[in-house]
């Protein structure tokens, strides 16, 4: 392909790119050009598969083909961000946002809004949209969408996720083309040096300086690595960014091969994603195709390719040097730095690494400029950040915010805040290598240093929101049987280490826990800390610091109470009937699967059968009979 | 070797000719290219279901490496299984998102359900248990995959009736 062909390809279909971009007026006038009266764009992501969006799809065509209707262009797109209202579907020229939708609903859509001189299904929209004067408002302005600025995500949820023409219109290959024909490889360095972006795989380290080492390194053979071994659990803003704009990644590579002086690149990406798998390897063979990969690519004679590798479910993979141990067939442990990968690194010659995230931030950088995106963010970490929004929070998804953002505006402006009326206790972010922010430090902007400072770390961008009902021993406890499990093996402080600190949690969460156990804690975190070999190790003891630090009253009403106010430690629990509120039905007794429930002989005034009582030498605390009980007689305590 | 031998013993051949073909065709095609072996262990995991000590004992000599060098990376990474497991696979999502969602409840649901732990394989083989680490729906938390399928906000009084439709559906 040459410059030209690209340039007419994103001429060609640049019009109805805008159509999903500009504000409703402008963008109705637009459509008139396109040749579609409405373009339908159905979320194919993960999130919304699901949740069956691709019932909704096949509905929609077979509806659409019904009526007769053949001016409606249907795209299948990645990820929206609201993963909780899946499956969304978005009616452009007007921009409305249906949530929830159901063949049923698309039916309603289809017969009162798509056919010719249709009006919006009000009952069917995104509720947030919709204003209190009946107005609808554009979901950009809602308050999910309003506070977030989408560098990395530019074209999820905006481009049909399978279709490179559309992806060009959008603006990838852009970058490269520009890079290619006006720039030297030191003139790419240099900008990704200026524009300060820092690595969004979780330790920050800037991507410019990366890329200026493996350059300087001796040797014509170079490889150029994409992280998507997004294990942290929770986190799933690399598989949304591949789900949805996956040659803005390969672009990214590709630029990076050129600056480098690397020809082969490889994309190590999980198993577990099966959709993200499937577009990328439609995005490479469309690549190949159209010779944006391969020899000679647009007539530059530089040649790059790029393979796929699949992990297998092992967390320390995401560790660089592990993963390129496992690249290359071997178990994936990790190997001592120095020498580092950019020396040293795939196959043993020298290698750049980066993490999903931070490829998608470099076509908007070499386009825009270095100065552009180094005035977003605070002093030292400049840009955007993508964060997976999960756990007790309204708004469950996927939000892209600048740097330096507070978390307070992040849960409660753009998260909606935490349902079911219970009080915000903590946000996890960072997953198994970070640590908890406690709701005394909600209005800490964030970003690298300040998450450090703090006694967490961004991570790949994981952020977890805890409530009243979650017990701080309990989720250390729980993060350390995960670090436990992933621990490879190879160095003794994070195999062992691990291991006698789930132990001591263990111990703590049944309620036998003793003073000294604490003092032990942070003597071993300290130890692992310094001595393990890889990040996995250095940073498991993590979760446990952060909320010793942070909660250190649980840890000490577990040990000396033998209580949790949460109510999740089960063998600190206790269950019992209250005999005045007691009717005596049996619904309980009934239900109990060890039979550890029997009447008493006491009837309650007012009531005509005598009580039950829960027997606590049997009792497995299950919390069946409470669940079962409609008069709020069994107690949690 | 005999304690291997003996987890599979009722697998001694190495199934099927076609699967042996496919086997043998995986391994002709990727050979050549430097850090195959996981790539051969994942497709023949999809050929047989399983890796039983057999096929890592032709995946070895075929590459030319010892059966140790293979066995060590099947036992490495949590995708591979040495055992058989069952028509329908069950994926309890215990990922953070899940867990402060209850997802432990889910589990100890089913497993309470089909009378096996978790890592387990049904005795009649309709159903194997396993927990993971986000398979990445956290919009929908707790959620449990059977087979490809995606059960998303459950509770455990959900978990009967799902597992109770297979249970149909394969009488």
């Amino acid at each position: 392909m040459t410059v030209q062909e690209l340039d007419a390809i994103r001429a060609k279909k640049q019009q109805l790119i805008d159509v999903r971009r500009l504000v409703r007026e402008q963008a109705e006038e637009m459509a008139k050009h396109t040749g579609y009266r409405h373009q339908v764009l159905v979320c194919g992501g993960t999130g919304c598969t699901s949740s069956h969006s691709k019932q909704v799809i096949e509905h929609l065509e077979k509806t659409l083909a019904e009526c007769g209707i053949d001016d409606v262009l249907v795209v299948k797109t990645g990820c929206f961000g609201l993963c909780t209202l899946g499956p969304i579907m978005i009616v452009y020229p007007e921009g409305a946002f249906y949530a929830q939708m159901t063949p049923e609903h698309v039916e309603t859509v289809v017969r009162q809004h798509l056919v010719k001189g249709g009006t919006i299904v009000r009952e069917l929209l995104f509720k947030d949209t919709l204003h209190e004067d009946g107005s609808i408002t554009p979901f950009a302005e809602t308050p999910f969408y309003k506070k977030q600025m989408r560098i990395a995500l530019r074209n999820c949820g905006v481009i049909a996720a399978e279709d490179i023409e559309e992806a060009i219109a959008a603006g990838d290959y852009a970058a490269i083309e520009k890079v290619l024909t006006t720039m030297t490889p030191d003139d790419v360095i240099n900008e990704v040096l200026a524009s300060g972006l820092r690595g969004r795989g979780g330790a920050g380290f800037p991507t410019g300086r990366k890329w200026s080492f493996a350059k300087a390194s001796a040797g014509d053979v170079k490889y150029v690595c994409c992280n998507a071994d997004e294990g942290d659990p929770g986190a799933f803003m690399d598989r949304s960014v591949l789900e949805g704009d996956p040659h803005c990644v390969l672009e990214a590579m590709t630029i990076a091969g050129y600056a480098i002086g690397a020809h082969q690149g490889y994309i190590y990406v999980r198993a577990e994603y099966p959709i993200a798998v499937q577009r990328l390897k439609i995005a490479l063979e469309q690549a190949r195709k159209h010779g944006l990969l391969g020899k000679n690519i647009l007539g530059s004679g530089f040649d790059f390719d790029i393979d796929i590798r699949l992990g297998a479910g092992a967390f320390v993979c995401g560790e660089e040097t592990a993963l390129m141990t496992s690249i290359e067939g071997h178990r994936g442990e990790p190997r001592p730095r120095p020498p580092f990968p950019a020396v040293k690194g795939l196959f043993g010659k020298p290698t750049i690494l980066n993490n999903v995230e931070t490829w998608a931030n470099i076509n908007p950088i070499i386009m825009k400029g270095a100065k552009w995106y180094a005035s977003i963010g605070t002093e030292r970490s400049k840009g955007t950040k993508v964060f997976a929004l999960g756990g007790k929070i309204t708004n469950v998804g996927l939000v892209e915010v600048p740097m330096g953002t507070t978390l307070r505006e992040i849960i409660y402006e753009i998260g909606g805040g935490i349902p079911n009326g219970k009080a915000f206790k903590a946000a996890q972010t960072g997953g198994p290598s970070g640590g908890c922010i406690p709701a005394s430090l909600i209005d800490t902007p964030i970003d690298f240093d300040n998450l450090v400072a703090i006694g967490s770390m961004m991570g790949s961008g994981g952020l977890i929101v805890l409530d009243e009902d979650t017990c701080m021993v309990d989720i250390s406890k729980f993060y350390l049987e995960f670090t436990a499990d992933e621990s490879c093996g190879k160095c003794t402080p994070c195999r062992i280490g691990t291991r006698r600190l789930l132990d001591l949690l263990t111990k703590i969460t049944e309620g036998k826990g003793t003073e000294e156990d604490l003092a032990k804690i942070e003597e071993l975190c300290e130890h692992m800390k310094s001595s393990s070999l890889c990040a996995l190790g250095q940073s498991a003891p993590n979760p446990v610091l952060s909320t010793l630090h942070h909660f250190r009253n649980e840890y000490e009403d577990h040990i000396y109470n033998h209580h949790c106010t949460a109510g999740v430690c089960k063998a600190l629990l206790s269950f019992t009937i209250d005999k005045e509120k007691c009717i005596g039905c049996g619904l309980c007794a009934r239900n109990c699967p060890v039979g550890a429930i029997a009447r008493t002989d006491y009837v309650a005034p007012g009531h005509k059968l005598a009580s039950f009582a829960i027997d606590p030498a049997k009792c497995i605390k299950c919390g069946v009979c409470q669940g079962n009980c409609k008069f709020k007689a069994v107690e949690k305590k | 070797m005999e304690q291997f031998e003996a987890t599979c013993a009722g697998c001694q051949a190495l199934g099927t000719p076609e699967q042996r073909a496919q086997l043998q065709k995986v391994i002709a095609e990727s050979k050549s290219t430097p850090g195959c072996l996981m790539h051969i262990l994942q497709e023949a995991q999809g050929i047989y279901g399983y890796l039983p000590m057999q096929v890592q004992r032709v995946i070895a000599e075929e590459l030319g490496i010892p059966l140790s060098e293979v066995y060590g990376v099947v036992t490495f990474y949590s995708q591979f299984s040495l055992t058989p497991k069952g028509k329908h696979r069950i994926n309890v999502c215990l990922g953070t998102a899940c867990y402060v969602k209850g997802s432990d409840k889910i589990l100890e649901e089913v497993e309470k359900e089909l009378g096996i732990k978790c890592g387990e394989c049904t005795e009649d083989g309709l159903f194997s248990i396993d927990s993971c680490r986000c398979v990445g729906a956290c919009g929908l938390a707790p959620v449990m995959m059977v087979g490809e399928e995606v059960y998303g906000k459950l509770t455990p009084d959900k978990v009967k009736g799902i597992l109770d439709s297979y249970k149909e559906a394969s009488k």
